[in-house]
C-alpha cells in the first residue's frame, strides 16, 4: 500500500453508532501543508470524521494512515499516534481546574516528559505568539470565549502535532470573537500546518482552504478548490446547501 | 421542654451542671479513642474507597471480573447494618483462631468494621463525582495523548473530588458518630465512659457531655469545608473584574 507521502489518508472509512451509519465510506487524501475544509449541514458527519482521525471514536470499517502508518491497526499505540494529531473542539474543553499555563504544559510534561521549566518556557512562547501571555496565570473561566479557544489551540500546538484537526472551533463564539480565532488559524495555515477544518464559516473556508469537501449524509459528495466549489458547485445537494447558506447571509 | 411534666427530672438526669463538670474528664478520656478511631478509619476509607471507585471505572473487557468484585463489595457492605459488621468483625475474626487476624485489639477490629462499611459508601460518592465530569474533558485529555491513568489523575479526579467534598464530609461526620458503635465489642470510648459514669452516679449527664464533644468536633469541620469550597470557587470562577 503506497501512501505517496500523504500526511493523512482515509480509505473507505465507515462509522456506525448503534443504529445509525454516520460515515458511509469516506476516502480522503491530505498532503503535507494542505488545508482542507469540511463543509456540510449539521449531522453530515464532519465532527465524527475528525474524532475518528484522532481515534477518539473507533472506526467501524476502513483504514486511516498518518504519514504512511496505519493508525486504525489493532495493535497500534493510540497514545503515540495522538501525539502527532492535535484536535481543537467546538466547546474548547479546557481543564477548568487548571490555569491556562497548566492546561498548556500538562501534556508536554506528562506525555513528552519535558521538565517544568522547559514546558513552561515553550508554552509561554506559544502563548505570546497568540497574544495570551498575560492570561497564562488565569483560570479558563476568567477568559472570553475567543481567548479560551485560542488557549485550546495553543494547548494542542504545545504537543507539536504534525496535523491539526479543528472541529467547528468558532461555532460556540459570539460573532465579535470569531475573527480573533480565525486569525490564529490563518497564521497556522501560513506557517505550513497541515489542517483538516470542519467549519460553518464559508467565507473563511473560501479564503484559507486548498481544498473544500462537501459532506452530506456521511459521504464526501463533492470536493475541489474553493473557487470551484463556491462558484460553480456541480452536485445538486451542494448547490442547495450553498443556496441556503447564501440566503442565511453567511457567504 | 420546660412545660413537660417531667422537665425537672430530665434536667437533673441529663443536664446537671454539677455532673457535667464531674463526668467531663472521664468522657473526654473515652472521646480521645473516638477521635483516634475516626482518624485512622477515615484515612483508610478515603484511600480504599477511591481504589474501589477507580476499579469500577476501569475500561476494557479484561478487567470485567475486577469490576464485578468492586460492585459486589459496595452492594454487600452498604447493605449490611454497621452494627452487624461490628459484631462479625469484633467477635467473628477472633473466633477464627488465625495467627494475625484473630489476635488484634478491639480497637483494630473497630477500625476494620468502620472501614469496611464506610469504604462502600464513600466509593459511591467518588463514583458519582467521577461520572459527573463531562466526557468532553476525558476526550480532551486523551486527545492530548494522556493515558487513562494520567487522565484520571490530572483531569478527572481533581474535578470530581472538588465536587463531592460536601457528601464526603457528610460521610465523615457519619463515621465520627458511628465510632460510638464499636463500644459494643468492648472498645472503651466516650459513650461507654458515659455509661460507666451513669452506672456509678445514676446520672446521665455524661451522655450529654459526649454529645457536646461530638458536636464540637463536627461543626468546625463543616465550616472549614465550606471555607475550602468557597476559596476554590473564588479562584476558578470569573469575578467580573
Amino acid at each position: 500500500m503506497s501512501t505517496n507521502g500523504a500526511a493523512l489518508l482515509l480509505e473507505d472509512v465507515h462509522k456506525t453508532y448503534v443504529q445509525e451509519e454516520v460515515l458511509r465510506g469516506i476516502d480522503l487524501e491530505v498532503a503535507t501543508h494542505e488545508v482542507i475544509c469540511l463543509i456540510g449541514a449539521s449531522g453530515s458527519g464532519k465532527s465524527t470524521l475528525l474524532k475518528c482521525i484522532n481515534l477518539i471514536e473507533p472506526v467501524t470499517q476502513g483504514r486511516i494512515f498518518v504519514q504512511g502508518e496505519e493508525i486504525t491497526a489493532k495493535d497500534v499505540d493510540q497514545n503515540r499516534i495522538r501525539r502527532n494529531i492535535g484536535i481543537v473542539f467546538q466547546a474548547f474543553n479546557l481543564f477548568p481546574h487548571m490555569t491556562v499555563l497548566k492546561n498548556v504544559t500538562l501534556a508536554p510534561r506528562k506525555v513528552l516528559g519535558l521538565s517544568k521549566a522547559k514546558a513552561e518556557s515553550e508554552a509561554m512562547e506559544l502563548l505570546t505568539r497568540f497574544g495570551l501571555a498575560d492570561k497564562a496565570p488565569e483560570y479558563p473561566d476568567r477568559l472570553s470565549g475567543g481567548q479560551q479557544q485560542r488557549a485550546a489551540i495553543v494547548r494542542a500546538l504545545a504537543m507539536q502535532p504534525k496535523i491539526m484537526l479543528l472541529d467547528e472551533v468558532t461555532s460556540a463564539l459570539d460573532p465579535e470573537l470569531v475573527a480573533e480565532v480565525l486569525n490564529v488559524i490563518r497564521e497556522l495555515a501560513e506557517s505550513g500546518m497541515t489542517m483538516v477544518i470542519a467549519t460553518h464559516e464559508m467565507g473563511f473556508a473560501r479564503d484559507i482552504a486548498n481544498r473544500v469537501c462537501f459532506l452530506d449524509a456521511g459521504v464526501i459528495l463533492e470536493q475541489g478548490p474553493p473557487e470551484a466549489i463556491f462558484s460553480s458547485p456541480q452536485n445538486r445537494r451542494t448547490q442547495q446547501f450553498l443556496q441556503r447558506i447564501i440566503e442565511a447571509g453567511r457567504l | 421542654m420546660a412545660v413537660a411534666p417531667g422537665a425537672k427530672n430530665f434536667r437533673n438526669a441529663f443536664l446537671s451542671p454539677e455532673h457535667f463538670k464531674k463526668s467531663a474528664p472521664q468522657v473526654w478520656t473515652g472521646f480521645q479513642t473516638n477521635i483516634k478511631l475516626m482518624l485512622v478509619a477515615e484515612v483508610l476509607v478515603l484511600a480504599i474507597a477511591l481504589l474501589i471507585a477507580l476499579i469500577r471505572n476501569l475500561p476494557g473487557a479484561a478487567v470485567f471480573p475486577l469490576r464485578i468484585l468492586a460492585i459486589a463489595y459496595t452492594d454487600i457492605f452498604r447493605g449490611i447494618p454497621l452494627i452487624l459488621v461490628v459484631f462479625m468483625v469484633g467477635l467473628g475474626l477472633p473466633a477464627l483462631q488465625l495467627k494475625v487476624v484473630s489476635t488484634q485489639s478491639v480497637f483494630v477490629y473497630g477500625v476494620v468494621a468502620l472501614t469496611l462499611v464506610y469504604s462502600a459508601y464513600v466509593a459511591e460518592v467518588y463514583r458519582a463525582g467521577i461520572e459527573s465530569v463531562h466526557g468532553s474533558q476525558v476526550a480532551a485529555a486523551r486527545s492530548l495523548s494522556l493515558s487513562h491513568w494520567q487522565t484520571m489523575r490530572h483531569v478527572v479526579l481533581p474535578q470530581a473530588i472538588r465536587r463531592v467534598i460536601p457528601p464526603l464530609l457528610n460521610d465523615f461526620i457519619g463515621l465520627q458518630k458511628d465510632t460510638a458503635l464499636v463500644a459494643l465489642i468492648g472498645v472503651v470510648e466516650a459513650g461507654r465512659e458515659a455509661q460507666d459514669y451513669s452506672s456509678v452516679t445514676f446520672n446521665f449527664t455524661g451522655y450529654t457531655v459526649a454529645a457536646v464533644f461530638f458536636i464540637a468536633l463536627t461543626i468546625p469541620l463543616a465550616r472549614f469545608t465550606d471555607y475550602l469550597i468557597r476559596r476554590d470557587q473564588r479562584r476558578m470562577r470569573a469575578t467580573g473584574g
